[in-house]
Formats: structure tokens, sequence, C-alpha cells
């Protein structure tokens, strides 16, 4: 990495851990809920643009993350700390076992199995009033003394976020990162050099439902609830355009869609009821005019310049 | 080394493959030509595991290998190239090549360490070879059709394999690409000591540098032998040039 982008990185850190000394309260919240949102993002990229699975029903991971947390801090004694590391866990489990029942197929076939299977899931929480609440969810989720304040919330949630992309960074960025890529680009000639695709997409989808169940884990921290529309369709959806959004082929694209499409929800709401309207011209427009996204973008031609010049060998 | 037994292989009834067979020995090369549609990539599908046969026997070096899936298949050193460029388009040369050298270095479950530090003098000496090392860092989907085919047989080579397939090597290029690329072959063949099985439809290349020659016509093998018997073979000229008596170049 160079100089200056470490120094971007060093000083867009500071701003962050500095934001809630001058923040109204609200802010701290939303910008929470946007870091959190952007690593349920990084999450699904990891899968969806370095790895070409269509993960289409990624909000069941952070769902799953988010109960499996819930239920361990309201109906067990165990320190809440083990809570937090079950939730992802729960999730990446079942990251494997979705994994292995949809890996067969292929495209978009994959996508819609798992739409299928993910609304299962729904259904089942949302109708599950002894265990999870039901449509009512579960309110007012006791949490540490230490995580109570939304400060310490705030900070919480933004070093596990750091934490967590550096980590999938490095992994993007190991032989087994390159080798998801070649397998997003070609399967075919993935398997012929050697690569069991399906294991390689298999552990990729186990890491995708690990740091979405973390995302979910820190939603419980920041908003102390949890709701079946967290599993819904419609956020897996949201998810995928946030990806699209901030640029599918960059690391740091879904966070950055991630922060545009909260900011805007946030406030579009406060105006009208049609948020999924909105989203839906947003949608079309990213496809008509940023078809590599808003970091794709800037990439695109900031590399422009670069590209040695043809240089035919004698 | 490798001996392929009366495999066949149909689809939806067509049978793209019929009983055919076919025997390379150990540093040789052979040609298999045939009609558009014979089933040359079929055959090569059927070896190398992408698809499965119905009946018959792949055997290398007395192993049956029938049907194991295409990374075990490679894991027997036997690499291929494929006849529509099949590469990763998002990647660079020099990373294009390198996965296929992590794969066979058994480090693609490595989750930590950057790839940017591994297989760097294998994957360059690999370029090298080929002639594509000043060109390592472009990004594939900028490459000419000619060097992208140079780079599928870079990735082959990634394997480390003893037994190589090459299917159409030559296929769209220019004619000045396509001395190069025969040229490769040759210092393959005779530098690393590969057996090279490979399918090709300019004659002039295939009577260049094939030791034996087998012919497939709708699926099956008409012929497998020197040169000589197969530009004098009847069959042959039936199936190339319409039964006239004049012989094949």
């Amino acid at each position: 990495m160079s100089r200056k982008t470490l120094l971007a990185l060093g000083a867009g850190i500071a701003v962050l851990l500095l934001f809630p000394l001058f923040l109204p309260r609200f802010y701290v919240y939303l910008v929470s809920i946007i870091l959190l949102y952007g690593l349920l993002a990084t999450s699904l990229n990891l899968v969806l643009g370095y790895g070409g699975i269509f993960q289409f029903h990624h909000a069941v991971f952070y769902g799953v993350g988010a109960y499996g947390t819930t239920l361990m801090l309201t109906k067990t004694g165990l320190p809440a700390m083990l809570a937090f590391i079950a939730g992802p866990l729960v999730s990446a489990a079942f990251g494997l076992v979705l994994g292995i029942i949809c890996i067969r197929l292929s495209k978009l076939y994959f996508g819609m199995l798992q739409i299928s299977l993910g609304s299962l899931v729904w259904a089942i929480v949302y109708r599950w009033y002894s265990f999870t609440g039901g449509d009512d969810g579960i309110h007012g989720i006791p949490m540490p003394e230490m995580l109570s304040s939304p400060k310490s919330a705030y900070y919480f949630t933004l070093i596990i976020t750091l934490v967590s992309l550096f980590i999938m960074w490095k992994v993007i960025r190991s032989p087994f990162g390159s080798v998801l890529q070649g397998i997003r680009d070609n399967p075919v000639r993935s398997e012929m050099i050697g690569i069991n695709v399906r294991r390689h997409q298999l552990l990729a989808l186990v890491l995708a439902g690990f740091f979405a169940g973390v995302a979910g884990s820190l939603f419980v921290v920041v908003d102390n609830t949890v709701f079946p529309d967290m599993l819904f369709w419609t956020l897996s959806l949201e998810i995928v355009i946030m990806c699209l959004l901030g640029g599918w082929f960059t690391f740091l694209g879904p966070m950055l869609g991630a922060a545009v499409i909260v900011a805007l929800r946030t406030f579009v709401s406060t105006y009208t009821d049609y948020w999924a309207l909105v989203l839906g011209i947003i949608m079309m427009l990213v496809i008509f005019f940023l078809p590599s996204g808003i970091l794709g973008y800037v990439e695109e031609k900031f590399k422009r310049g670069f590209i040695e010049p043809e240089i035919e060998e004698q | 080394m490798l001996e392929v037994t009366s495999i066949s292989k149909t689809f939806d009834g067509f049978k793209a493959v019929n009983h055919a067979n076919l025997a390379v020995e150990k540093g040789e090369i052979v040609a298999v030509i045939g009609p558009n549609g014979a089933g040359k990539t079929t055959l090569f599908n059927l070896i190398t595991g992408i698809i499965k046969p119905d009946s018959g026997r792949v055997l290398f070096k007395n192993e049956d290998i029938t049907g194991l899936p295409p990374y075990e298949v490679c894991r027997k050193r036997i690499s291929r190239s494929f006849q529509i460029v099949n590469v990763f388009q998002r990647l660079t040369v020099f990373e294009n090549v390198q996965i296929s050298v992590l794969s066979r270095e058994k480090k693609t479950w490595n989750l930590f360490t950057p790839s940017a530090s591994l297989a760097i003098k294998e994957t360059d000496d690999i370029l090298k070879s080929v002639g594509l090392l000043k060109k390592k860092n472009r990004t594939t989907a900028l490459l000419s059709h000619g060097d992208r085919k140079v780079l599928e047989i870079a990735m082959a080579l990634g394997g480390n394999p003893e037994f190589l397939i090459l299917d159409e090597p030559t296929a769209g290029m220019a004619a000045e690409e396509t001395s190069r690329c025969i040229d490769l072959i040759k210092k393959l063949s005779q530098t690393m000591e590969l057996t090279i099985l490979f399918c090709e439809h300019d004659m002039e290349i295939v009577f260049g540098i094939a030791n034996r020659i087998m012919v497939m016509v709708r699926g099956g093998t008409v012929i497998q032998g020197s040169c000589e018997e197969v530009r004098c073979n009847e069959a042959v000229q039936d199936a190339y040039l319409g039964g006239s008596d004049v012989c094949l170049m």
C-alpha cells in the first residue's frame, strides 16, 4: 500500500474516532449504523464481487447473527462477550449449511434457491413467538455496562468493523482470495488448474456468513433490538445495491455504497413513505450510468493514465 | 503414457464421441485431426474430466483416471489449454499464471499470507519461457488474442505438467503469432520433455510438429499412425477430400 493511501486511511480513522466528541447523538447513531451496514455489504461483496457467487439473500446471515447474539443474551446466563462471538459463529455455520445445499447450482439458480431457503428462515423467525418474539421481535435487549451508552456502542462498532474489514482485506489479498477471483472469472478454467471450485466457494460463503453475523451482533449493540425484517429479502436487495452502487470490484466500494444508501434512507424517509421507489430509481441509474459503481468509476478514471503502452516484443 | 480405449459420449442422442481410441507414448507430440464437429474437443473434455464418458476408459501411466473431476486430473500432472480463450479476465497476466502455480503448490487455502509475496520466481520463469514477461502486469482483458492463447499455455504450464493437451493452440492467430506459437510448442517438447497432445485445423502445423496423428471422423477413430501412414490413408482422404486419390498435403 502506498504512503498516500495509508495517510488517507489514518486520517479517515482519526475523523471516525473524533466523531462522537462533536456530533449530536442522532448522528453518532447514524454513523454506527452506516459502519455496520458497510461491514455487512463488504461481507456480501467477498462472495459477490470477489467470488462471483450470486448470494441474493445475504440478510439472512445478518439476521441469524443478530438473533443468535440476542437469544444468548436474553435466554441464557452466559457472559455477554460469549454471545457476541456465538452470533457470528451460528451465522457462519448457517452459511455452511445453506452453502452446501445451494452450491450445486450455479449463478442465478444459486441466487433463486437461496432466496427461497432464506425466506423460509424469515417465516420461521416471523412466526415462532415463544422463541424469537415473532413479528414483534425482541426489544430492550440488556447490554453489559461497558456497551450501554451510545458512545461506547459506537466505539465498539467502529473497532470491530475496522478489525473485520482488515481481516477481509487480508483474505482477499491471500492466495485464497486470488483463487476466489479466478473462480469468479472462470470456474471451468479454475478446475482445470487443479482447484476444487466448490470447496473454495463454500469457505467463502462461510466467511461471508460469519462477517454478516458480526454486523448483526453489532446492530444488537447499537440498537438493542432485533426484528424479523432484518432477515427480509428487501434488505438483501438493499445490500446488493450498496455493493453495486459503491463498486463491487473494489474493496471499500460497498462501505461507500452503505453510507450513501443508509444516509439517503434516513433523510428520504422523513419526507416520504416511498423509500423503495427512490431505491429503485437509484438502482436504475447505477445500472445505466455507473455499471462498475462509484469507486469503480473513480478507479477506472484514475488508472486510465497508467496503462502501459503496447510494446511488441521482438 | 496415455491410453484411451473405446470412449463414448452421447449428447441428446447425438454421438459426439463414438468408441474413440487413442494412445500417446511418453515424449511424443500427437495431433488429433478431423473435420469440424468430429468430436476433438469433446475427446479432450473426456480425458480431462470436464465431462464424464458414457463408456470407455482413460488410463494415464497405467492408472485409471476415467471420470475423475478436472482438479483431480490436473493433480496427476495433466494440463490443458482451451480452444476458446479461457483465462481470468479481470486479473493480470502474472496473477493468471500465479494462481496456477499456487494451486500446484497447494497454497490455495492460505488465508493470510499476501499472494504478492508468493511463487514470484516460478511464475516469472514460466512467463519468460513463453515470452510474456514484459506484459506481466497487464490486465488480461487488454491482451491481444494471440497473447491470450499463449497465456493459456502458460497457465497450463503452471501446474508443472508431464502431459500437455492443447486445443487448437493457434486458432485465430496472425501468421507471425502462429509461427511463434509453433516454436514454443516445439521448445516445450524438447526442453521440458513434455508429452503433448493437440488438435489443429492447419495441416501445415500438424505435419510440421506432430510425431504421430490420430484422425477422428464423426466421433470415431479412423486411424492413428505416423504422418506418412495418415497422409496416404484412403479413409482419411475420403473424409477430407471427398474420396480423391490425391495424397493429403
